[in-house]
């Protein structure tokens, strides 16, 4: 291996602004607000089978303990995927009043 | 290789509050190639959807370090990438590339043969969403006939362009298709093939409800409706192997498959053609050849059956 | 120290071994493709420890090239013309990435119609892409440039990428001697490579999503400052590179007797070398004229040529690619610079295609410059010095063409 074989990071040295960024919640805002129908789950119809948590484009499904599931409304956009998908039932979505 | 959703980590893999629409075929992808390749791999994106989709910086909304990169060099950055890593002795972390199709079958197609057939020990899926929804639903080569684009106001005349079989006439070491409608079949695809040295393909479809007209809460079912009615096979092409992955299998019997009108009827870019029996006849014809070609597949690149005799005549 | 008679293309090749690239992508385009055989050689017969990537473009090479180095690698393309332009909106790209990355340009004329000899269109089309850019005049030049490259470009002051521009054929297929640096003395000049961020999956960093335009304003600021912080790591890289290895080449730009000069040539690249003949000459005669050789052409080298230039009576530029509508690049650059010196002020068209111009149409030149000013100040953004072919039948002004 040469003697190159390590970058070294070395912050700069002059006034910096670099195209960069780093994996982090809302970097459009709080898109619950999109929403114009919100899904309810009904945790006594709820399995836990995770199927909702499996489809849902948003990652805004929340595993609970025993892995049944509730939402994350502040980011959820609302699509209703997870209603669609779930074999149960559980989840139905509501007018956002 | 089977995927049990109850043991994949209870963490995230999406940032929420991105910029997808809402029901996206392509977070719930990256959602799943997270699931599959955990911590340890970097993306290449080339200009499309996805580069859109995460959002303003100095945030992103995909949980995984990018390099963003101009729309023709996808494979290429990614080649790079990876022979730069290798060269500084890290040769574990897996390069990926999410293209849509235009960015691989269209403007990105030089690079990505070129990478193709050097091998290169990449991972390069293209999240088809059959046309160049980022700029608003213009025409690409994997548009399907009789689809409506804002470049086809009457539906596209032409086919769509067969890109994965174009990767196995590379002869590279993976192929395979995959639909976000069936998501534990791409992740195992994903996982099998981040364990292959050298140049991998997965060709993921991803229905769009934005630019196929459909209700965003389709999106999933949509993407086995067009593994049910034949239209998209899900199979693998593994070195010089080719199989119909187990749950498309049963659709090799014509008489097993939804009927595509039930596929066509759900989107509304497909509204035009409804009523008119010979365009629909058109498709199911396509669905036909797509088998027949299939089928030759499955011959010319089974070890066991006619090919060997074939290929050691040669 | 081992003195070789050299290509300027293999002048490259040995720069890039001696830097310890990591890897190496190119595509073959002439007068390059022997920089990109020679790598290929070193490298299959274990002399430099780097990856190639055998590409199948020049827009692949350079994103090849600069995914590795967002990864971390030492990286390194090279490509002439056509290429080069081909390369276009990468070159850009990694420029506002911040990616330091090093590439050698073969200069050479751009088509239609094809042709494979030297001008300055290509390299100078890239001006305002936020790429160091310099021109070599010799193939000892070359390698040391070449060398310096990856010094300046790593620099945490600079971060920006460079490129290094040799004369088609008059550089790159011509052998000269060449002295090549020992490596321990290289290693020990040259750090490991720096470089802001670095693209994996510990870091976390993404790069080039969607940024609020105020954002991306600044970095356009950014890479601004860091072209002016450049101008004194060059000077400052020049200066070391002459102490250690013993050759220095006057920083930005290099001035040749320039001491007590009224008068001087703007010029850069290999026919330097000829404008220099042509000042030799007329010292001889007791001409006061000097050459400022362009060294630089980003950061442009504003405060040294004002310090050079402010005193002169007249300064004569020769441009090897014109801006069409406009002047040749580099007198536009000059005219900007001496802007409201009160300097008798003349731009060339020259050696286009490869034309050959020479020491005494130099000499003749500056000496109808020289008379022409002596007369009352001129202000002459272009004329064209016609190819032998052609002179006499044509105005040496395309303005005069209308005038007709």
């Amino acid at each position: 291996m040469n003697v190159n074989s390590k970058p070294v990071l070395e912050e700069p040295k002059t006034v910096f602004f670099a195209p960069i960024s780093h994996p982090s919640p809302g970097s459009v805002g709080k898109t619950g607000t999109w929403r114009t129908h919100k899904p309810v789950v009904d945790l006594d119809k709820c399995t836990g089978c995770l199927i909702c948590w499996l489809y849902c484009p948003e990652d805004t499904i929340i595993r609970l303990e025993n892995d049944k599931v509730s939402i994350d409304y502040e980011y959820c956009k609302g699509c209703g995927i997870c209603a669609h998908q779930c074999p149960f039932d559980a989840i139905q979505m509501v007018p956002e009043g | 290789m089977t995927v049990n959703i109850k043991r994949i980590p209870k963490k995230k893999f999406l940032m929420p509050g991105n910029a997808a629409c809402p029901g996206c075929p392509e977070t719930m992808g990256m959602r799943y190639l997270k699931m599959a390749l955990g911590d340890n791999f970097v993306m290449v994106i080339p200009a499309g959807c996805s580069s859109v989709i995460q959002g303003i910086a100095p945030r992103s909304g995909i949980y995984a370090p990018i390099l963003n990169i101009v729309f023709a060099a996808g494979a290429s950055a990614a080649a790079g990438m990876k022979a730069g890593f290798e060269s500084i002795g890290r040769k574990d972390v897996e390069v990926v590339v999410w293209a849509g199709d235009g960015g691989t079958g269209d403007i990105g197609f030089q690079a990505l043969s070129g990478a193709a057939e050097r091998d290169d020990d990449i991972l390069y899926i293209c999240v088809d969403n059959e046309a160049y929804m980022n700029t608003g639903i213009q025409r690409s080569s994997l548009t399907p006939y009789g689809a409506w684009t804002t470049t086809t106001w009457t539906g596209k005349r032409e086919h769509k362009k067969n890109i994965p079989l174009i990767m196995i006439a590379h002869g590279v070491k993976y192929v395979a298709t995959a639909s976000v409608g069936y998501p534990t079949d791409f992740i195992a695809k994903v996982k099998k093939a981040s364990q292959i040295r050298g140049f991998k393909y997965i060709h993921l479809l991803a229905p769009c409800p934005v630019g196929w007209r459909f209700d965003p809460a389709l999106t999933g079912e949509i993407g086995q409706l067009a593994v049910k009615t034949g239209l998209f096979p899900l199979y693998e092409y593994e070195n010089g192997k080719f199989q119909l992955s187990p749950l498309a299998r049963r659709y090799k019997d014509p008489s097993k498959r939804v009927p595509v009108i039930e596929y066509l009827k759900l989107q509304g870019r497909y509204k035009h053609l409804i009523n008119k029996p010979e365009e629909i006849k058109k498709i199911e014809e396509y669905i036909e050849s797509i088998w027949y070609m299939i089928d030759v597949l499955e011959k010319a690149f089974n070890p066991k059956e006619e090919a060997r005799k074939l290929l050691g005549s040669l | 120290m081992v003195v070789k008679t050299l290509t300027g293309n293999y002048a490259v090749a040995y720069a890039v071994k001696l830097a310890r690239v990591n890897v190496v992508s190119a595509y073959p385009i002439t007068p390059q493709t022997t920089i990109v055989e020679k790598l290929s050689e070193m490298i299959e017969k274990g002399e430099l420890n780097a990856r190639m990537i055998r590409v199948e473009s020049e827009h692949s090479a350079l994103a090849a090239v600069y995914g590795a180095a967002s990864a971390g690698a030492r990286a390194f393309t090279a490509t002439s013309s056509h290429g080069l332009l081909y390369m276009h909106e990468v070159v850009w790209w990694a420029a506002g990435s911040r990616i330091p990355l090093v590439m050698a340009v073969v200069t050479r004329a751009i088509g239609p119609p094809w042709n494979i000899h030297v001008d300055h269109q290509d390299i100078l089309d890239q001006r305002d892409s936020g790429w160091i850019i310099a021109v070599a005049q010799e193939n000892q030049e070359v390698l040391d440039l070449t060398l310096q490259a990856f010094k300046i470009s790593e620099d945490p002051r600079v971060y920006l990428p460079m490129m290094v521009g040799l004369d088609g054929f008059i550089l790159s297929h011509t052998t000269a001697p060449v002295d090549i640096p020992d490596q321990e003395l290289v290693d020990s000049w040259l750090p490991p490579r720096r470089q802001p961020y670095i693209i994996a999956p510990e870091s976390e960093v993404v790069m080039g999503n969607i940024a609020p335009d105020e954002d991306h304003f600044m970095m356009r600021y950014s890479m601004a400052a860091s072209m002016e912080a450049a101008k004194k790591v060059i000077e400052e890289v020049d200066r070391e590179y002459g102490e250690i290895f013993g050759r220095s080449y006057g920083g930005l730009v290099e001035c040749y007797k320039c001491e007590d000069a009224e008068y001087f040539v703007v010029i850069m690249g290999s026919w330097a070398g000829d404008a220099k003949k042509a000042v030799d000459t007329l010292r001889e005669q007791n001409v006061p004229v000097g050459v400022v050789r362009i060294r630089f052409v980003r950061p442009w080298p504003r405060e040294k040529l004002l310090e050079i230039l402010s005193g002169a009576k007249g300064v004569l530029v020769f441009d090897r690619a014109v801006s069409m509508g406009s002047t040749g690049i580099l007198f536009s650059e000059v005219a900007q610079t001496l802007y409201p010196l009160n300097i008798s002020l003349k731009g060339l068209v020259a050696g286009l295609a490869g034309v050959d111009v020479g020491p005494s149409r130099i000499e003749a030149e500056i000496l109808k410059f020289i008379k022409q000013t002596e007369e009352g100040a001129i202000y002459t953004p272009t004329e064209w010095i016609l190819p032998e072919k052609y002179a006499g039948r044509y105005p040496s002004s395309p303005k005069e063409v209308i005038a007709k």
